[in-house]
């Protein structure tokens, strides 16, 4: 009776924000919880006439047909091989570059700096896109470059050697800067008393760096390491299809991009639901390790 | 504290390389720039990077204000940007003030059920299979409405939304405010640094995008600018655009055409981001000290 009466209570002075949570729940539940509902195709023999629920069951066969096809060894080390290269080289370039911004003590050539770095990261990964298959084709800027010095032109965007290289250059080049900002705004929350204490025992700028800035930084890079491990096997497919061709699939294509050549150009959905549900359930297992063994390690959590 | 010689020559050797970083970063979009107002066949016979227009000649931007297809895309993506990023704003604004409220029942079930979609989802076909059901396949409906909210720029309103005094809110009710006009009239004129974030954020990325159109949409005549550009830069397809240009001329004025299109689609971009550019960067900072 008591509880009624506070619901009651509740109800007549939070109505309005009860109504408020209406659209944004059922947006939750048709387009986050209903394409969940929606994997089911993957353990079944998916017709468009018969619709989700009525069609009929067959277990994992979809699961074994990938994992034994001829594409699944070449899937996984495409997809693992392209994110591992971005969080070898793509991950420290961001801190590298806070680190270097942070020592520069001239604030407007600073600021110069920065503005410039963050701005291909406004730019559509079209025109990106775009501009490295201009630039690099047999007749573009990079060959008249390298050209000069004697050698060969090369069709990179042809050439499978070239994929991982060119795909991990290019996402450093638009993204080194904005990620960057992020180290900013940690370093500049660090207690300066720090420096000054580091400096009275005779720090360099190097060590005040090593023992002051780095560990400052830590939890900031420890959440984003975490949130990069789940991505291990989404690689950002945009970006892929627009660079890749059939000359370069040994390389290039990865999950994402297979699920949507087979899913939706060759309309074979049950197949590549079951495709993309082993990425997602791989992404979630590797993003909840990572943060218990983080957790283990240190304070810093995701939750 | 006098820098020693080793920390100069550092600081000397550290200016030169955000030099060549800036150069790395701009040259690019020079490059492009130059070659767009060169004149075609000058342009065609150059080698080597560009400083300058090779000859001056604004014949490729002739042709692409006059190809219809790049108007069609331009007004199309514009119409995506209004009412997409509108969308977006009154959803992520209604589901920031609701997870917001101090009090509500349910609020922590709520957050959690939003929270797992972060670190699980269904994935392409099933999103695909879910448009398609409701019949938004082939309409505009289809780039709007499935991406309504992003669950982490909704996190980063609430966090603004939860730093406004509860005493505010306190003497709105008194006056006999709702909820409603809680959050139009005094929570949302109260953040507006995070909501000026919020409506960039989407409307660059409404602006920019171009995978759903290229999933859903069939019908050319609905492209946004993105999926022409994509024929244009990708599929190397310029012959529509030019008219009356013989076979010797058309490679060469294609290459213009291609760095005047990519002038021409980054322009509104380029030109609003050094106005833009603080209100993109608090954005990010908001994030950062979201834990």
């Amino acid at each position: 009776m008591q509880q009624l009466r506070t619901i009651r209570t509740d109800w007549k002075r939070n109505w309005a924000a009860y109504v408020m949570a209406i659209p944004v729940i059922a947006y939750y539940i048709l387009f986050h919880y209903g394409p969940m509902y929606g994997l089911q195709i993957a353990f079944k023999d998916f017709s468009l006439a018969k619709g989700i629920g009525a069609s009929a069951w067959i277990g994992f066969d979809h699961f074994k047909d990938f994992f034994g096809g001829i594409y699944f060894g070449r899937l996984i080390r495409n997809t693992l091989l392209l994110n591992l290269y971005e969080l070898v080289f793509g991950f420290p370039a961001a801190i590298i570059l806070a680190l270097l911004l942070n020592e520069i003590r001239q604030v407007v050539f600073k600021r110069f700096v920065q503005t410039i770095s963050y701005l291909p990261h406004f730019i559509s990964l079209v025109v990106v896109a775009g501009m490295m298959v201009d630039f690099l084709s047999r007749t573009g800027l990079v060959n008249q470059i390298i050209g000069v010095f004697g050698v060969e032109p090369i069709d990179f965007l042809k050439e499978e050697g070239w994929f991982r290289f060119l795909y991990v250059s290019s996402g450093i080049w638009q993204g080194v800067g904005w990620g960057s900002i992020i180290y900013l705004a940690a370093m500049a929350t660090i207690d300066p008393t720090l420096y000054e204490a580091a400096r009275m025992d005779g720090a360099s700028r190097w060590k005040q760096t090593l023992h002051v800035t780095l560990p400052g930084i830590a939890p900031t890079i420890v959440i984003l390491f975490i949130l990069n491990m789940g991505n291990l096997l989404t690689v950002g497919s945009e970006k892929v299809l627009l660079l890749y061709n059939p000359l370069t699939y040994e390389t290039a294509d990865v999950i994402s991009t297979y699920v949507y050549r087979k899913g939706i150009m060759e309309a074979s959905y049950d197949f590549t639901a079951a495709v993309g549900l082993f990425n997602s359930v791989v992404s979630f297992v590797l993003i909840v390790s990572a943060n218990s063994v983080i957790k283990r390690l240190s304070e810093n959590k995701l939750w | 504290m006098r820098p020693t010689s080793g920390e100069r020559a550092f600081g000397g050797f550290n200016a030169l390389l955000m030099i060549g970083l800036c150069v790395v970063m701009l040259y690019p979009f020079l490059y492009v720039l130059f070659a767009s107002l060169s004149e075609a066949t000058s342009f065609i016979q150059h080698r080597g990077i560009l400083l300058r227009p090779a000859g001056f000649n604004l014949g490729a931007y002739r042709a692409v204000f006059e190809n219809p297809m790049i108007a069609t895309g331009y007004r199309n993506t514009l119409l995506y940007v209004v009412l997409g990023t509108s969308i977006n704003l009154f959803m992520t604004a209604l589901g920031a003030y609701v997870l917001s409220r101090p009090n509500l029942y349910f609020k922590n079930a709520v957050m959690f059920f939003i929270v797992i979609t972060m670190v699980f989802h269904g994935g392409l076909i099933p999103t695909y299979l879910l448009v398609n059901q409701l019949g938004m396949m082939n309409s505009m409906w289809a780039l709007l409405i499935p991406t309504a909210i992003n669950t982490f720029n909704m996190i980063i309103m609430r966090t603004a939304f939860q730093g406004i005094p509860v005493s505010l809110d306190e003497s709105a009710r008194m006056d006999g405010a709702n909820d409603w006009t809680i959050l139009f009239r005094i929570v949302l004129p109260l953040s507006m640094p995070v909501v000026a974030v919020m409506i960039l954020w989407y409307a660059v990325g409404h602006w920019n995008s171009f995978f759903s159109a290229l999933v859903y949409l069939r019908d050319r005549e609905a492209y946004p600018l993105q999926l022409v550009l994509r024929e244009i830069l990708i599929a190397n397809d310029t012959d529509s655009m030019m008219t009356d240009a013989g076979a010797s001329d058309k490679y060469a004025i294609g290459e213009t055409i291609k760095y005047a299109t990519i002038i021409v689609s980054t322009l509104p971009i380029i030109c609003l981001y050094p106005f833009l550019q603080k209100y993109f960067v608090k954005g990010v900072m908001i994030g950062a000290i979201k834990e």
